[in-house]
């Protein structure tokens, strides 16, 4: 078996979630594996990260380098191909960072690429037995990947639970690089900060949220009445967004909002991870969808299959009744 | 500027509920509503709103059959000049790898500034236009959602957790993989997809691209699907049942208990 390594995300020196949900994984392909962390950034908290990860890790990467203080996976990905070694196994977070990074990593590796893997079943000599999702979720699907050549493999975050086990207590290598060997035709800018909008969906404790079932802009109103009735406030799914019928600061999901209230009543939504993910502190999930079969039924507490054009407004007059 | 829009035609997941067929060999496809894949459409449209203002041309190139040319059709009405149907038995059964190689190969036998793809696809792996990028050596941005043509750069926008937005500068020719928002797809008209049905679209194969055929197609797959299922997730939501007025009823006895209703 090939050596396996993880790549650590971080921000203000601490570890993202994936950092141990990938150690998991890493143990899922291989039991007796040492997985080594490799960590990239610079400065007081690229330590604090490489320090915290020995506790998990048998050993640790640590690239402290200007050229990587912004995570820019161009540079990331020229860094990677400089130091791994043939045949590597590398799992990566699915998120915007290893979707940016991961699949020119694989090229650049000559090495197999599964993107967004939800589970791990068996590695049988070089054939990967994994599992990912397709169609928004809707179904699943056993994937085979040839990995005598090595593997990027980009595993879906909150998939695994975390290996907590604190078991190692590892080495942390202080590891550089030429800058010149990291010279890319893609310059990082700066970050614009999303923006603030005019409520805040992350102070309610009730939110009824829409999604394309909402089917028209006109009928959001039947959401603001139910919402009013509750003393709630809408917030929404992506697609809501992208038709440009709610404010982005309303967005429940990965690349919106993380919201924890009590109640979440999601009107009209599929349920796909980007949007569950944006979801937290376990509220309770109340799912209206007039398709049977959507993913959100089996995240959410309760279900109720039903045309939410028709439901929305007769639950706002049952409230009103009260 | 040229730029290349790779595009793909897709089973519409807001229009059909995806089933898995009888052996779970495949999903059901009798009777599925294909579209063009959501991501793809904000590409286009971008591709054809930077010609507006800077000039050029759009062509439009999918992999696929005489079929899935449709989506070629649908991207031609919506103002792109050119399509491409990349076309040949030995494609079938590719993996993204595969389908990179063959787009590498129809890029280089053109000259574009820019490739554009969709962020993502029906199998959400989020994979060809990062693999495209480097076979290629040309520097790959994903998830874009602000462009701004400078010159022979192009500062662009990706969006990151949170919403929030990492500005880059990337130079030319380069690929972007696009994030649906980035503007507002304009509406096709029956009118719009008649004017295009009967123009003709070129066709390239294994032969005229000069790809190795055992780098493509099932053979040269390194990820395989072995079959399609429903997981049993265990016992999910309950559900309640009974007429609107009786659900209705429970429903804000269960909100009272959990606080969403005072
Ligand atoms: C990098 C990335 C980041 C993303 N970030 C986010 C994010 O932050 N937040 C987010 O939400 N998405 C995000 N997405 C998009 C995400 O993948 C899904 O496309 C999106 O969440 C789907 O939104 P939806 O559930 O409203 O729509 P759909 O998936 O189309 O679901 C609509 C649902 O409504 C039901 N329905 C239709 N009509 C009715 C009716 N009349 N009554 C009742 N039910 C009805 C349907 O059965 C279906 O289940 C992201 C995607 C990517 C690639």
């Amino acid at each position: 078996m090939a050596d396996i390594y993880v790549y650590i995300t971080h921000k203000n020196g601490v570890a993202d979630d994936s950092a141990l949900e990938l150690l998991a994984a890493a143990h899922k392909i291989d039991a007796s594996a040492a997985v080594t962390a490799i960590v990239t950034g610079s400065g007081a908290d690229l330590d604090k990260v490489a320090d915290a990860l020995a506790a998990s890790y048998p050993k640790v990467l640590k690239f402290n380098q200007v050229a990587l203080a912004y995570p820019n996976a161009e540079v990331v990905r020229k860094l990677l191909v400089n130091i791994l070694p043939a045949n590597a196994v590398v799992l990566v977070p699915h998120d915007t960072f290893g979707m940016d990074l991961s699949p020119g990593l694989s090229i650049k590796l000559d090495s197999t690429f599964v993107a967004d893997v939800v589970d791990i079943e068996a590695l049988d000599g070089s054939d990967l037995k994994l599992i990912r999702q397709e169609y928004a979720g809707m179904v699943s699907t056993h994937i085979s990947a040839d990995i005598a050549k090595g593997a990027v493999i980009n595993v879906r975050p909150g998939s695994f639970a975390p290996d907590e086990s604190q078991s190692a207590s590892g080495s942390v290598e202080d590891k550089s690089v030429d800058d010149s060997d990291l010279k890319v035709q893609r310059t990082f800018l700066e970050v614009v900060e999303a923006e603030m909008g005019d409520v805040d969906i992350t102070k309610s404790d009730v939110l009824v949220s829409i999604g394309r079932g909402i089917e028209d802009e006109e009928n959001i109103e039947i959401a603001d009445d139910l919402a009013e009735a509750l003393g709630a406030v809408v917030s929404c799914s992506r697609p809501i967004v992208d038709a440009k019928w709610l404010e982005k600061s309303r967005q429940v999901g990965t690349s919106g909002k993380t919201v924890k209230p009590k109640v979440y009543i999601a009107c009209g939504i599929s349920g796909s991870f980007q949007h569950m993910g944006g979801i937290k502190g376990s509220p309770f999930i109340v799912a209206i969808n007039k398709n049977i079969k959507a993913p959100i039924f089996q995240v959410a507490d309760v279900g109720i299959e039903a045309d939410i054009l028709d439901f929305l407004p007769e639950m706002t007059e049952a409230i009103k009744a009260m | 500027m040229e730029i290349l829009v790779c595009v793909k035609w897709v089973p519409d997941t807001a229009e059909n509920e995806i089933e898995v067929n009888r052996d779970g060999s495949d999903i059901e496809r009798d009777d599925l509503v294909y579209s063009v894949n959501e991501w793809d459409n904000y590409a286009v449209e971008e591709a054809i709103q930077i010609c507006d203002k800077v000039g050029g041309n759009v062509t439009v190139v999918t992999v696929g059959d005489e079929e899935t040319e449709e989506v070629l059709r649908r991207e031609m009405a919506m103002g792109a000049d050119n399509g491409l149907l990349l076309h040949d038995d030995a494609f079938d059964g590719s993996d993204g790898r595969g389908i990179a190689t063959v787009l590498k190969a129809a890029v280089q036998k053109g000259q574009y500034d820019l490739i554009l793809t969709g962020a993502q696809a029906d199998d959400g792996a989020a994979q060809v236009g990062g693999m495209l990028a480097a076979m290629l050596d040309y520097p790959y941005a994903s998830l874009v959602n602000k462009i701004e043509v400078d010159g022979d750069t192009l500062k662009v926008g990706r969006e990151i957790e949170g919403g929030n937005q990492e500005m880059n500068a990337i130079a030319m020719p380069c690929v972007l993989s696009i994030q649906t928002g980035i503007n507002e797809p304009r509406y096709v008209g029956i009118r719009g997809i008649r004017k295009v049905a009967s123009v003709e679209i070129p066709q390239q194969g294994v032969d005229t691209l000069g790809i190795d055929a055992a780098m493509v197609g099932a053979i040269g797959a390194r990820v395989k699907r072995l079959d399609y299922f429903v997981p049993d997730l265990g016992e999910g939501a309950e559900m309640l049942e009974g007429s609107n007025e009786e659900i209705i009823a429970k429903l804000i006895e269960l909100l009272k208990a959990k606080g969403g209703l005072k």
